[in-house]
């Protein structure tokens, strides 16, 4: 499956995605905690060990990553802001590294496309310096590489 | 800025993405890029002028034609800088994808 990654402007990023399966069982997979926990982790040696997400307008999100061998986490918080099942969602996130970074905004669209689905998010934060960061940091998939990076400033656990 | 902020600031506009687009083809002259766009020939230059600053395309004189065309190593850094990320992300999907087939399997 083809992923494009595109900068839209300095502060906005779409990512799109096909996915064999429909925009129902797209968004489930997207929605309900106990489906995220299995997917939502990045690379190998990172586990979802908590995850909350309450898909209505208003809804809390938290999610927490480990390292495997517990050498690091991070945390994730968020709101629903507008819900469309299973066609759009909106919402916004801080990541906890522990320092809060800026509030990203993220539009998730599911969009059919034959027996499959088309997801295309755009992800958009206030300034540049934020986007540059959240790049770098391989953002909320919690990179071992990110680690490293904070290990390099001295800020990592 | 950085070259790659540079890059990004003049990425940022669709009308200058199209035009590195066209480009990505082989050269082109400066006068037949307006052409798909309804703007004024001042208006292209003024892009052009922005994309050889960013080190995206180079402009050569030949005769009577100014030659626009990608600059090397155009994208060079554009192209590693979501890298990380994309890595993520696909690790992320790869999962998704098996996942959603599991699912799929249980209902039918």
């Amino acid at each position: 499956m083809t992923m494009t990654t595109e900068r839209l402007s300095p502060t906005s990023l779409r990512v799109t995605r096909r996915f064999a399966a429909p925009p129902a069982l797209v968004w489930q997979a997207h929605t309900d905690p106990d489906l995220i926990r299995r997917w939502l982790f990045g690379p190998d040696g990172w586990v979802l060990t908590r995850c909350e997400h309450d898909a209505r307008p208003g809804g809390k999100m938290f999610y927490r990553w480990e390292m495997e061998d517990g050498s690091g986490g991070f945390e994730l918080t968020g709101e629903v802001l507008e819900v469309d099942p299973p066609h759009r969602m909106k919402h916004v996130e801080i990541m906890h590294l522990p320092d809060p970074t800026p509030p990203n905004t993220v539009v998730t669209r599911f969009i059919a496309d034959g027996s499959g689905t088309l997801m295309d998010m755009v992800m958009t934060v206030d300034d540049a310096a934020t986007m540059e960061a959240m790049i770098a940091t391989g953002m909320t998939e919690g990179m071992e590489a990110s680690y490293t990076r904070l290990d390099g400033l001295g800020l990592g656990s | 800025m950085t070259d790659l902020d540079s890059k990004f600031a003049a990425l940022s506009d669709p009308t200058r993405r199209a035009i590195l687009a066209r480009l990505l083809d082989g050269p082109a002259p400066a006068g037949t890029l307006a052409e798909p766009f309804d703007i004024t020939p001042p208006a292209v230059s003024r892009h052009l002028k922005v994309l050889e600053q960013a080190g995206l395309i180079t402009r050569t004189v030949q005769g009577q034609q100014r030659i626009c065309a990608l600059a090397p190593g155009a994208l060079d850094g554009v192209e590693d800088y979501l890298g990380p990320l994309r890595a993520a992300l696909a690790a992320n999907y790869a999962r998704l994808d098996a996942l959603l087939d599991t699912l799929q399997n249980r209902k039918t």
